[in-house]
């Protein structure tokens, strides 16, 4: 609203350059309102994400945090409050396939093959069958499943499973990435190679990543904020900035990596009284 | 073939069981008057071979047309069910009193209403009992979905027939077979039944019945071997069927 006009174009690529990602205002969720099983999930969430940040959610089972992740794709809508993502209203974002998402559980649909699987968002996004091809044997290779892509879901383990599911999340390149304990099922080897994989498809492909995760070193290695979550209702209870620098195997052993390690614990002692 | 796998067991055990029976009555009744030996069952099928036949083309047409007929409905009516709330509420009450109707008592009211001798009737008796467990376990496999499957189909904002093509009718496929093994058996005994009260007189139903009043029991149980047969096929075809449709599902039962 500025009378000069060189004044308020300058503003407005300002504001563009810092748009956020996604922006949650009085979020609040409650479930099955006015009825015996009513159950309040989450009480007052602001939460703002900008661009390229990798922010990791932590908090003890069963305080909100896949009910956050679900407000934010927009699969639940808030009880009141608003969740923005790009700037516009969370279901414009998702009917815009703004978002990827890998689930809790890995939701594999056992009817197709794991290519199959993997090319289904590309499907309904409508690439063509060679390109679906090629991306999905890309993926493939990043889980390290090249062998088991004829293979149906129930001949696979869960931790392959849930890889195969990580595959089919990152295999359209979404801008925005909501993550729900993608690494559970994996063994620890496993895991810090998804991790790795993960920070390097992040930060090659300038994603921003909303992680939830119950590990805490996990979330240190990975995040650029940690997030830490109260009890139900569920309540942001503090935010830890990590500023480790460029991640690698030495990283892990890093006294600093460890500091922030105990940080986040001590945080999460606080919540859980 | 790997469907014919799983048939080798109860060819073995109906060999085994047919020499048990013949072997005992050689022993202990040689007249074999109500219960005559497999040898004078299959003696009587080649004597009234023509007969038999044509009673399996009737009986057959009536319980293959029925149970198209009531597969193509059921379907229909789950699909429409999941779909629309108004038609859940007005259908399914609707299905669940007219299957408590024991349907086969119907067969000679519905024999009044299509003609004594016409096999209509005995094909609304095969539709309407098949029809149920179509449609209530269709209806299920439908709705019992995981949340997390159709959660991902919205987060890519799928539509909700993508949704059903994607998620729900595959997921529904095992419990649609599942009614249709019931079914496929469930017809038969509907359409013979049916045939005992009314249709067409050279139907397998009427054959066993003529051929048992006037005490001819060779000849009624090769009716009764006939309509068996209809039944095995029908359920062999099930199998394929199940297999060709669901490739994936065998998996699950025979992991590897
Ligand atoms: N669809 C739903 N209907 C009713 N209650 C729900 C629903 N989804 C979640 N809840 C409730 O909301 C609360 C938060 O659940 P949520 O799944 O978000 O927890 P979480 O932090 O992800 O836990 P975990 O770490 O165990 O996955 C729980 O008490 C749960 O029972
Ligand atoms: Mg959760």
């Amino acid at each position: 609203m500025s009378e000069e006009p060189a004044m308020s174009e300058a503003m407005s690529t300002g504001e563009a350059e810092s748009q956020l990602v996604i922006d949650i205002r009085g979020a609040t969720k409650v479930f099955n309102p006015g009825r015996s099983n009513r159950v309040e999930a989450l009480a007052e969430i602001d939460m703002a994400v900008e661009p390229g940040e990798f922010v990791t959610l932590i908090g003890p089972s069963g305080c909100g945090k896949s009910t956050l992740l679900r407000l934010v794709a927009s699969l639940i809508s808030p009880s009141s409050g608003s969740v923005q993502v790009n700037a516009k209203p969370a279901e414009q974002a998702r009917l815009d396939r703004d978002y990827g998402m890998a689930f809790q559980t890995a939701g594999l649909f056992d009817w197709r093959t794991v290519t199959k699987n993997i090319e289904l968002p590309l499907e309904l996004m409508g690439w063509s069958k060679g390109d679906r091809r090629r991306r999905a044997s890309e993926m493939l290779e990043l889980v390290k499943l090249s062998e088991f892509a004829k293979h149906h879901p129930n001949e696979l383990s869960g931790g392959m499973q849930q890889r195969v599911a990580i595959a089919r999340a990152l295999a359209f390149s979404p801008s925005l990435l909501l993550m729900d304990e993608p690494f559970g099922a994996l063994d620890e080897m496993t895991r810090e190679h998804m991790q790795d994989e993960l920070l390097r498809i992040w930060e090659e492909t300038e994603t921003t990543v909303v992680f939830v995760t119950h590990s805490i070193p996990e979330a240190v290695y990975l995040s650029t904020r940690v997030v830490v979550m109260s009890p139900r209702p569920g309540t942001i209870a503090s935010t830890i900035d990590v500023d480790l620098g460029d991640r690698s195997a030495a990283t892990r052993d890093d006294p600093a990596f460890f500091k922030k390690v105990t940080e986040v614990r001590i945080a999460l002692r606080e919540v859980e009284g | 073939m790997n469907a014919l796998k799983g048939f080798s067991a109860p060819i073995v055990a109906g060999v085994v069981l047919f020499g048990l029976w013949q072997g005992v009555l050689s022993l202990f009744n040689p007249d074999g008057f109500v219960l005559p030996a497999p040898s004078e069952i299959v003696g009587a099928l080649i004597d009234n071979w023509d007969e038999v036949y044509q009673g399996v083309r009737i009986t057959g047409f009536v319980v293959v047309s029925g149970l198209i007929a009531g597969i193509i409905l059921g379907i229909l009516a789950a699909l429409l069910v999941t779909r629309f709330r108004t038609a859940n509420e007005t259908i399914t009450p609707l299905a669940v009193a007219v299957n408590a109707i024991p349907i086969i008592a119907l067969a000679p009211i519905f024999n009044n209403w299509f003609g004594l001798t016409s096999p209509r009737s005995n094909q609304a008796i095969v539709v309407a009992l098949v029809f149920f467990p179509i449609f209530i376990n269709t209806t299920r496999g439908l709705t019992q979905v995981d949340r997390s499957q159709v959660e991902l189909m919205e987060s890519y904002a799928a539509s909700r027939s993508r949704i059903t093509r994607e998620v729900r009718i595959p997921n529904a496929m095992p419990f649609f077979f599942t009614a249709l093994k019931l079914a496929t058996s469930l017809a038969v005994i509907a359409a013979i039944v049916a045939e005992y009260f009314g249709g067409r007189q050279d139907a397998l139903g009427p054959m066993i019945t003529q051929s048992a009043g006037l005490t001819r029991y060779d000849e009624a149980w090769a009716a009764v071997l006939a309509s068996t047969a209809i039944g095995a096929v029908l359920h062999f075809a099930v199998l394929v069927l199940e297999r060709v449709a669901m490739p994936w599902h065998s998996l699950i039962r025979n992991p590897k």
